[in-house]
């Protein structure tokens, strides 16, 4: 694939058309006590050039999920069944060699604390050369490869010269800039960012999510986000998914499943954050730990939490199915979600 | 909690001037001639029962302020004035022997719940430190007051849990244990630094919730400091912005929010990512980034950031605080004219 | 500012039922306040004792080397009640025994020996022994090194030293006087780093650099020499080796590491938080730092065994300790006497002393190496 400015600069993109589609992944992790169920079953689609979140607490499958799509997961975990098609391309059936072709040229990733992995002894250019020389080897010359760093760099909103600097002359929210750099090297369809903004400060997030959402809007970029920061979901994704322990409980797009969601840990966990806007202190409290992923409660995994829990919600699991037009929730009780609107106003 | 102008009665905590510097040395047998003001003569007021949120983003000193007022580092100058009643006492000048009466009125609740209790003691050990190190109480009574504090935080039945170990609990466990630990010897005033920023989103709420259920109940004042403006609101019902060592602006959180005055805090509140997709906000623009407050230069610490900065800015020494509404101020020359 | 990110699963969580079933563990029915806290903290040792202990059992490494020295260890209690029970001392003394063992040669003619232990030429005969001596008589002459023998009033199931002592007794004694050294020297060294290392953490800045220059003297310092005059001028037991070796090893390297290890137990916040407890100094330092480096000092005192076991060995194969007896005394023995080069003719006299000090090292060693796993959780197989 020829490289230049060019292929950095203008893309194609229907948003009707998906890039991504996860199709019931299940993966687990073996460990000595037993196999940790750390994706249950998780389906979604990200189409061109859409932006998508996947929220969640610590250990609830979402980072386990965005690294599954670029089988970089561990040694000791295991895909027990699913597909995940790019382009109609299953990723999980390629061995290694195809794997590796995909990686970084189709799907790129920014990786929670990557910008704080940048080797000190390097220049910030030379560790970028590293990816263009494992992706296209003896296709560019040394000149080339500084003019498409500079590209890169000027994308990402960097002084271009930069490419001959070390990463300590580098502040956070630079740093962080050089990363994405790196992540669109290779003019990837997809970026996925875990956590790109949690070590940062408030100021220099929102540069960072600005252009995010510029190379999402002028490259014609698909995003996945991860986090856990909902404030910063809200404001840059189009569509979003809540997951729980490892399942995906709720999925849409942004706006609707802000404005009604209907999955009862939804409906806590987006009511559950503090706001400078809006009132003071009318949230949602959330009682109870997240479960253990070695042996998970029995039917709906957040039922010992649930404030509508009935006996079926611990026999059979719900299926994550439409209920609004667009809106998938897997909760048997999604209907009476609207009551806790009324419970909090109280 | 009224936002009352504290004036009346005595403030719990008066804070004159303070500063901070930490040398920068230069070589083994050189006086160092490069400091960093990580704290450059601040001032603000705590009422008995009032919580004060300390804001700002990394570098600005508010880490640095709260440990300067629980004592476990020394302020370069400036005064810490702690009024508990008839104990009156300039933080600074606490002897050695009058240290433990100043630890039983005055307690910190810690960042991190998995690094701020030892890994080797039980809860039991770690709650009752104070009274242990001050040979208060026999064992069953030290073992009483800690049961009494972990079903205060929440903790049922506290008898499971008086003698686990750190690592066979939750962050939020962990994170109540920190406050019984802090409110075991009832304290005037605690400095909580950052306490729920290491937690899971759903379990900050329940934590700060027994935060404040707690300073009503016990009359506790709260100095919070935390990178978070949505937090501080939820906590504080007066804020302190600081910004490279100085207090910029502070206020009535509501009034804070709802008319930011000095330019810092207009930025950094319009940068705040707000969890609904249909509120749009219009971040103000700043340029650059922060930097270290490396022997600064005397005129406002904002001047190379600020989009307002002007003649009056160049030609004078950092702002005061100047009265810009009830019991609201800021620290800026020109804030009547934007 | 992040959470905890894992790909871990979170640590247990227990649940009110476990939770409960820990805390009768530890009150046995009793209220928890009545039970008294000694009684509490004991059981809590033996809780978390035995769950280190599931993890030092799935190391085999570890469990083999820990029955190694079990073994060695019955040796060491063997020796004293062999002594005083079925072993004549005369005979049997690791230093002062001896046994005239004959060996009855068979004369030979010139040039047809065809086992040198058991048969001599007749030329050699008539002039070291008896100039009438006839091609096949027998003739005992005693001998030492004797090789082993298994029956008699006096068997020596490992033959005897150059002096006529019994070789299997002295390796029972070198057991006892390896465990004895080893322990005194590791326990010392130990004792010293973990107590300098926690106290130039602590206090950093001129008492650190007083403690480190100190060590700086103390490595400076030639061991070999200094204990070359000690011997001259003093008997050197065990315990007094034990205790140099420990002094000069303490300030050296596991200061060091058991300082990095200390200074990075001070930055952490339940060291702020104990000062704001009211601490004071020494309360931090013994109640918090010392117990979170007290594993790695524990794992240190392991290869601390390994090495003073080589350690004496060593000297005293050159013949520069006087210890009365150890396995390093009998190798030193065997080479003093001319016996070290001799293959394996004189086995005895070289491998089971050189295979004791080999075999007990290396087992403290992979003991050691077991226990790290239980002390660096990070080690753990998933």
């Amino acid at each position: 694939m020829a490289l230049s400015l060019d292929n950095l600069e203008t893309r194609q993109v229907d948003p009707e058309k998906p890039l991504i589609e996860v199709d019931d992944l299940i993966m687990r992790y073996k460990i000595k006590a037993g196999d940790v169920s750390a994706v249950e079953g998780v389906t979604f689609t990200i189409h061109q050039g859409e932006a998508v979140g996947l929220v969640g607490e610590s250990g609830c499958g979402k980072t386990s999920t965005a690294l599954a799509l670029l089988r970089l997961l561990p040694s000791n975990a295991e895909y027990i069944s699913g597909e995940v098609r790019l382009n109609g391309t299953d990723l999980l059936r390629l061995n290694t060699d195809e794997m590796r072709k995909k990686r970084w040229k189709d799907i790129a990733m920014v990786f929670q604390g990557a910008m704080n992995s940048w080797n000190p002894v390097y220049r910030v250019g030379e560790q970028i050369r590293e990816v263009l020389d494992t992706h296209f080897r003896g296709e560019l010359t040394v000149d080339e490869q500084n003019q498409h760093m500079e590209g890169l760099f000027r994308a990402v909103g960097l002084p271009a010269e930069m490419i001959h600097r070390y990463p300590h002359e580098f502040s956070g929210g630079m740093r962080q800039r050089a990363v994405i750099a790196m992540a669109l090297a290779c003019s990837p369809d997809l970026i996925i960012a875990d956590e790109p903004t949690t070590a940062l400060d408030v100021i220099v997030q929102d540069q960072i999510l600005k252009e995010l959402k510029r190379i999402q809007r002028d490259l014609g970029m698909s995003i996945l986000y991860i986090s856990h920061d909902i404030a910063v979901i809200a404001e840059v994704t189009d569509s979003l998914g809540v997951m729980y322990a490892g399942k995906l409980v709720e999925y849409g797009p942004t706006s609707e499943v802000f404005a009604r969601p209907r999955h009862p840990y939804a409906y806590l966990l987006l009511r559950s954050t503090p706001s400078i806007t809006g009132p003071r202190r009318q949230l949602a409290p959330l009682g109870g730990e997240p479960p253990d992923l070695l042996h998970p409660p029995s039917g709906c995994r957040f039922h010992p939490r649930c404030p509508f829990a009935t006996e079926k919600c611990s026999l059979e699991e719900p299926p994550l199915a439409e209920v609004l037009p667009g809106h998938r929730v897997a909760c048997w009780h999604w209907e009476e979600v609207p009551e806790l609107e009324e419970e909090l106003k109280r | 909690m009224t936002a009352t102008a504290p004036t009346q009665t005595k403030p719990l905590i008066d804070v004159i001037d303070l500063k901070k510097l930490f040398p920068i040395s230069r070589g083994l047998f050189r006086a160092p001639t490069d400091f960093v003001h990580a704290v450059d003569g601040i001032d603000f007021k705590i009422a008995p029962g009032e919580s004060l949120g300390l804001v700002g983003e990394s570098g600005c000193g508010k880490s640095t302020t709260g440990r300067m007022l629980v004592k476990l580092i020394e302020p370069t100058s400036g005064h810490i004035q702690f009024n508990d009643g008839d104990y009156e006492r300039d933080v600074a000048n606490v002897s050695r022997g009058e240290i433990s009466e100043f630890r039983s009125r005055v307690q910190m609740i810690f960042q991190d719940p998995y690094e701020s209790m030892n890994p080797r003691r039980t809860v039991f050990d770690t709650v009752s430190e104070p009274l242990a190190v001050q040979k208060i109480g026999t064992i069953p009574e030290r073992e009483e007051r800690v049961l009494d504090l972990l079903q205060l935080v929440g903790l049922t039945p506290p008898e499971n849990f008086l003698f686990r170990f750190p690592h066979e609990l939750s962050g939020g466990q962990r994170q109540r244990i920190a406050v019984a630990r802090a409110l075991v010897m009832n304290p005037r005033f605690v400095v909580a630094d950052e306490p729920t920023s290491m937690l899971d989103v759903s379990i900050r709420i329940s934590i700060m919730e027994l935060m404040t259920e707690l300073a009503d109940e016990l009359g506790v004042s709260y100095l919070y400091i935390t990178h978070d403006l949505a937090v501080a609101r939820y906590m504080c019902d007066r804020i302190a912005v600081m910004y490279l060592g100085k207090i910029v602006e502070v206020g009535p959180t509501e009034e804070i929010l709802a008319h930011p005055r000095h330019p810092y805090t207009r930025a950094l509140l319009s940068a705040v990512p707000v969890p609904d997709p249909s509120f749009h906000r219009t971040p103000v623009e700043i340029k650059g980034g922060i930097s270290k407050a490396i022997n600064p230069a005397p005129e406002c610490r904002f001047i190379e950031r600020c989009p307002f900065a002007a003649q009056v800015c160049e030609e004078n020494p950092h702002p005061p605080l100047i009265e810009v509404g009830e019991s609201h101020f800021a620290a800026c020359y020109r804030v009547d004219e934007i | 500012m992040a959470t905890k990110e894992t790909l871990r699963p979170e640590p247990e969580f227990l649940e009110e039922e476990a939770n409960a079933a820990a805390l009768e563990e530890l009150v046995h029915g009793g209220d928890v306040i009545a039970t008294p806290l000694w009684k509490i903290r004991l059981r809590l040792l033996r809780r978390s004792f035995s769950q280190n202990w599931g993890l030092f059992k799935e190391s085999k490494m570890g469990i083999v080397g820990l029955i190694i020295i079990a073994i060695f260890g019955l040796m060491a209690v063997a020796h004293p009640i062999l002594m005083n029970t079925v072993w004549d001392p005369r005979v049997y003394h690791p230093e002062t025994g001896y046994d005239a063992v004959t060996t009855d040669y068979t004369i030979v003619e010139d040039g047809t020996v065809t086992d040198p232990l058991t048969e001599m030429e007749i030329t050699e005969a008539r002039i070291e022994l008896n100039p009438n001596i006839r091609v096949g008589q027998t003739y005992s002459i005693p001998t030492q090194p004797a090789p082993p023998t298994f029956d008699g009033d006096h068997p020596h199931y490992l033959g005897t030293d150059p002096l006529g002592r019994d070789i299997f007794s002295q390796l029972l004694y070198g057991s006892r006087a390896a465990f004895l050294l080893g322990f005194v020297a590791a326990f010392t060294t130990v004792f010293i780093a973990t107590t300098i290392g926690a106290i130039a953490a602590y206090y950093g800045g001129a008492i650190d650099g007083f403690f480190m220059r100190f060590a700086d003297l103390i490595l400076l310092m030639p061991l070999l020499p200094l204990l070359i005059v000690l011997s001259a001028v003093i008997q050197i037991n065990m315990v007094l080796l034990g205790i140099l070796i420990g002094i000069l090893g303490g300030f050296g390297a596991e200061a060091i590491v058991l300082k990095s290890q200390a200074l990075s137990i001070r930055v952490k916040s339940y060291i702020d938080a104990a000062r704001v407890a009211g601490g004071g100094d020494s309360h931090i330092i013994f109640r918090h730092i010392v117990p979170n480096v007290l594993p790695l000092s524990f794992l240190y005192m392991m290869f601390g065994v390994t090495g003073a076991i080589g350690l004496e060995a060593t000297l005293s194969f050159f013949g520069l300790l006087n210890v009365p007896m150890s396995w390093g005394i009998m190798i030193n023995t065997a080479q003093s006497q001319g016996y070290l080069l001799s293959g394996t003719a004189y086995w005895w006299l070289l491998f089971p002393a050189g295979l004791a000090v080999s075999i007990l090292a290396f087992a403290f060693f992979i003991v050691g190496r077991g226990m790290d796993e239980v002390i660096n959780p990070r080690l753990r197989a998933r």
